[in-house]
């Protein structure tokens, strides 16, 4: 009884979860009759393909629009934002976590609040920066601009995280015949692989969905990136072109599910147990 | 081998001073056991000889080396284990007690030998290519010891390192250890809260409590002599009992102390004993199989509500009806007194 209960209870948490990605695969795939007839028709089930399937709205995501552009854009600008993200942030985070003693707690504090001044505020001040610099209409624009959101909010991250990695274990690698140095070279990266992954991940997500910045910066169409191109280019007035927006969405979305979930268990496994308590 | 000299260390964390001026010499090869509860500044007195917290002023002294300025932990020629025992998890036990000598750039050969000899005497052999986390709690902590055994060090710095075992296993440990300490010889400082441990381990304890050394001695210096009510409370389970007897012949406010074990039925002493006698109001008796305890309070005492404790050995068998007044009694020498004000002990 308990288990049926279990069972329907994650099937429903499955239910919840799948349905947005079967609604943009239905949606991405059907013919525009299909897609708007439900408006005047309540006899029309949305939910099936009442009209066979069709590649129309993918032809034109890939052929009319600069999407594979978007893509290659977008990749470029995650990489590099992450590389100096974590390049930036770990370092920071572990040195205001274990190094500072209790000024590095209020600071870090102090540095987590400017991740929560919005973009909608900074992107006036920072679009003066950006043209001194001539960067304007450059990828460079917002690989400068990135970090300033990602390495705040991941420092705090690292900071957050080291509280759980006992700091014992690198005290121990004191006594054991190592300086503090080489404990942060060669014992403390191992001990933060988690912390670091979850950096990589939470950056990675903040500059795919980051809207505003983009669209501050970026003026050619062969220059945007995913999240700025797709709705530009496929919301012409007020004219949605459902398809194709949902083709963008669920091929952006699925390599980014199959990631997560590849990575879920480093996350959420407990890295450290073993090291300390019986 | 080295004795540790410790002359006026302090340590202050802002206002609050963990460590208050503590002078303390500990001799070559011997077993000192660092008694207090938390926040008595036992484990901060265990990290500055350990070179993980730099004191605030004093002086530290391992074998003839003054180590209190810059001398880093690794140059201490100490072993620590601490209560957590700090494995690296993503090593093996192996790899875990070869750490030590990785550090020091021991040949791989040797490395191999030590392990071995190391993982032998601690009967760990088995587990050498497990992780820490497929170890259990005891397991784990010989791995700790093992890792500190190779090291060769001078001192021994040990942190509660029972205090995450089991109740069975821990008795066990406890013999396991001071066997082990015995055969090497090696100086070693134990930090405990647990007085059973500190009892049973301790060539010399240290009680210690806010920062200050209470009273040092061998543990039955500190049982049957203790310097204050503090001491007399802390060591002894259950304590010492103190009472304001109110006796014509002590000077006034004069705390009145004796074990609950020394507190027995009048009848049951010899009549050649010179005894004190109380009139024990008894409220409950609690029968824990080796012992009795019996839980009241003394008539005419200045606290006439403050509860007293018997503990009475199964060897006497008299009944002890609860809700009577009855009357025991102490020899009188196993009394101690102590001023009521200072807590000071005073003869007499």
């Amino acid at each position: 009884m308990k288990r049926v209960a279990l069972y329907a209870a994650a099937l429903g948490f499955v239910v919840f979860a799948g349905f947005p990605f079967y609604w943009m695969l239905v949606t991405s795939f059907k013919q525009n009759r299909d897609l708007y007839v439900g408006a005047s028709d309540m006899s029309h089930i949305p939910w099936i393909f009442n009209d066979p399937p069709t590649l129309e709205h993918v032809k034109l995501l890939l052929g009319q629009t600069d999407f594979p552009r978007w893509v290659l854009n977008t990749l470029v600008v995650v990489v590099a934002v992450v590389v100096i993200t974590v390049a930036v942030a770990v370092p920071a985070g572990y040195s205001l976590a274990r190094l500072v003693g209790r000024w590095g707690e209020r600071m870090g504090m102090g540095i987590f609040f400017t991740y929560l001044i919005p973009p909608t505020l900074l992107f006036v001040p920072f679009s003066r920066l950006i043209s001194l610099l001539g960067l304007q209409d450059s990828l460079g624009a917002l690989i400068l601009i990135y970090p300033t959101m990602t390495i705040p909010f991941c420092t705090w991250l690292v900071m957050g995280f080291l509280r759980s990695v006992p700091w014992e274990i690198e005290e121990q690698a004191m006594i054991d015949g190592y300086s503090r140095l080489a404990v942060i070279l060669k014992v403390a990266p191992r001990l933060i692989v988690p912390g670091i992954l979850t950096v990589v991940v939470f950056s990675f997500t903040l500059v795919l969905q980051e809207f505003v910045y983009a669209l501050t910066f970026i003026s050619s169409v062969n220059k945007m990136t995913v999240s700025l191109g797709v709705p530009i280019a496929l919301v012409r007035g007020d004219v949605y072109h459902w398809g194709s927006l949902m083709a963008a969405a669920l091929f952006t979305s699925i390599p980014l599910a199959i990631i997560y979930n590849a990575f879920i268990d480093r996350f959420i496994q407990g890295f450290t147990m073993g090291a300390v308590k019986g | 081998m080295a004795g540790i000299e410790i002359r006026s260390l302090r340590k202050h964390f802002g206002d609050l001073h963990a460590v208050d001026g503590v002078d303390l010499s500990i001799r070559d090869g011997e077993f000192l056991v660092l008694l207090g509860s938390s926040g008595s500044g036992k484990t901060t007195l265990l990290r500055m000889i350990a070179g993980l917290e730099r004191p605030t002023s004093g002086e530290i002294h391992i074998g003839d080396q003054r180590v209190d300025g810059d001398v880093p932990p690794r140059a201490r020629g100490i072993a620590m284990v601490f209560q957590s025992y700090a494995l690296y998890p993503h090593r093996t036990v192996f790899q875990n007690i070869a750490f030590p000598l990785e550090a020091s750039r021991t040949p791989r050969k040797q490395i191999e030998e030590k392990v071995r000899w190391a993982a032998e005497l601690f009967s760990i052999s088995r587990y050498l290519d497990r992780y820490p986390r497929q170890l259990s709690g005891g397991e784990r902590q010989r791995v700790a010891l093992c890792r500190a055994l190779v090291r060769d060090p001078k001192v021994f710095l040990l942190d509660e390192p029972l205090a995450n075992l089991d109740a069975k296993l821990r008795n066990t440990a406890r013999d396991d250890l001071k066997r082990f300490q015995r055969q090497i010889q090696t100086t070693t400082v134990y930090v405990t809260h647990d007085q059973v441990e500190a009892m049973g381990l301790g060539d010399r304890i240290v009680v210690m409590e806010r920062g200050k050394v209470r009273q040092i001695g061998t543990p039955q210096e500190v049982y049957e002599d203790p310097v204050d009510t503090f001491v007399a409370t802390f060591v002894g389970q259950p304590p010492m009992n103190l009472l304001d007897a109110g006796d014509p012949s002590l000077p006034p406010r004069t705390l009145t102390g004796f074990r609950p074990e020394h507190f027995l039925p009048k009848s049951v002493f010899g009549s050649g004993e010179d005894l004190r006698t109380f009139r024990f109001a008894v409220r409950r008796v609690e029968y824990l199989g080796s012992d009795r305890y019996v839980y009241g309070s003394v008539a005419g005492s200045g606290a006439p509500d403050a509860t007293i404790i018997a503990k009475l050995p199964a060897t006497i068998t008299l009944g002890i009806p609860e809700g009577e007044t009855q009357e025991f009694a102490v020899p009188r020498r196993a009394l101690r007194y102590f001023d009521a004000e200072t807590g000071l002990r005073r003869k007499g």
